[in-house]
């Protein structure tokens, strides 16, 4: 592990001495409670730096991932204008997985090693980036429904109660509505177009819109961390609960566009005043989660090969680095 | 692990700090790994600077940051905590004077 600061990480993880377990608890939940944050160098209980760790890291791997759908786009992109746009965007996902790697890493991860994990598929990233991208549209659908569902699922963990992973979150949605804003603007652009320009669009929303509702998890009843999270301020809303959020959010947007949303129970309920709509296949989700999607293999192998590929670059590096500070050294003893 | 686990691990930990805007303080805003100092700058320029949110960045090492404990209410800021007198309000002034 490398050299660790104390402004950003966890050390020793050992509670200072002159404290009893049970105060340092008390202080935790007091914390938590007040509604303030917890920072890495407060005493935290296991289980919340585990299930952070996994949630962060998790994260992190997403965006990384996230690059791949869309990034097979940047050399087709139909003009330089999209090109450029799609090449910030790219590189933004790439940012924010550096952001959450380094939220990561204060609760005591070490960056190598969760590299390691995601290529040896012993950790998991968001199931929407397994589906493939095989039209224009899709990058326009990404950035509408995935990166919408995105914003609904982050824009509440700006206020998660670990700090250094509030604070990305924070960056991360800021730059999120970009994202979404591109997407939608590309969708606008083709449905202006040919009638096949508008088929395209319509086709890439039906293969999209039910694994969005997916990127929200599991249905509450059937996810198991998800009330502890809350109690700990980690997540501060249900996964039903978003998932509806972002229905009655993109419903309009829908019918701007002028495209069909591909769920024949979707309709208005004037008594609840939200949308209803079908149930997703859950077991599909569940396929996708295990590793049995349509690209699961795919993104793993290409994140390992850049990974590989790219160890002479960090070895050339490393040894300019050392002979640099060498050099430097020589000079001073001089 | 891997040989090339080892080689990554030997690019150190740096801490980033952006200066928003002239005026401003730095404020840290992260940390990335980088092999030297002149990477770690051109890294932090990328990942924390692509919407001109910063004039400056410092990037330091982040084993050369010396912090103080890690408690919130350590006794190190007690010699703060019992000084009231340090404050404006302490100090009880008529009403009617003006401008203090």
């Amino acid at each position: 592990m490398t050299a660790r600061q104390a402004g950003s990480s966890a050390e020793d993880g050992a509670p200072p001495g002159r404290r009893a377990h049970g105060d340092l608890q008390e202080l935790f939940d007091e914390t938590i409670a007040r509604d303030q944050r917890i920072e890495p160098r407060d005493w935290m209980p296991d289980g919340y730096r585990k299930t952070l760790i996994r949630q962060v890291a998790q994260h992190a791997h997403s965006e990384i991932i996230g690059m791949q759908p869309e990034g097979e786009w940047i050399t087709r992109a139909p003009s330089l204008r999209r090109k450029a746009i799609l090449f910030a965007k790219v590189q933004d996902e790439a940012g924010h997985g550096l952001y959450l790697y380094s939220a990561a890493e204060t609760l005591g991860a070490d960056r190598a090693d969760l590299t390691q994990r995601l290529i040896e598929g012993r950790q998991k990233y968001s199931s929407i980036f397994n589906y493939p991208t095989p039209t224009f549209a899709d990058v326009g659908v990404i950035g509408w429904l995935v990166d919408g569902a995105a914003i609904c699922n982050q824009v509440p963990l700006c206020r998660s109660s670990y700090g250094p992973y509030a604070r990305a979150m924070v960056r991360i949605c800021k730059e999120e509505s970009f994202h979404q804003r591109q997407g939608y603007e590309l969708l606008m652009t083709m449905m202006r177009g040919t009638g096949a320009q508008r088929e395209m669009v319509q086709d890439a929303v039906n293969r999209w819109w039910w694994p969005s509702l997916m990127m929200f998890g599991p249905p509450d009843e059937d996810s198991p961390n998800s009330a502890r999270s809350m109690a700990w301020k980690i997540k501060r809303h249900s996964n039903d609960e978003l998932r509806q959020r972002f229905v009655d959010m993109t419903v309009p947007q829908a019918e701007k566009l002028g495209v069909t949303l591909p769920d024949p129970e979707l309709r208005w309920n004037e008594e609840r005043g939200r949308y209803d709509f079908g149930t997703p296949d859950w077991a599909e989700l569940k396929r996708v989660i295990s590793g049995d999607g349509p690209c699961n293999a795919e993104r793993v192998a290409r994140r390992r090969a850049a990974h590989e590929e790219g160890a002479w670059v960090r070895e050339a590096a490393a040894a300019h680095a050392a002979k640099r500070a060498a050099r430097q050294r020589k000079g001073v003893a001089a | 692990m891997s040989e090339t686990r080892t080689t990554r691990g030997d690019w150190p930990l740096y801490e980033v700090f952006v200066r928003g805007k002239r005026g401003l303080n730095h404020v840290h805003v992260g940390s990335l790994h980088a092999a030297d100092d002149r990477m770690a700058l051109t890294h932090a320029r990328d990942l924390y600077t692509r919407r001109n949110e910063g004039v400056s960045i410092w990037v330091v090492r982040s084993e050369h940051i010396t912090a103080s404990t890690r408690d919130e209410r350590d006794p190190f800021f007690d010699p703060s905590a019992d000084k009231v007198y340090r404050h404006p309000t302490f100090y009880d002034i008529p009403d009617d004077v003006p401008h203090i």
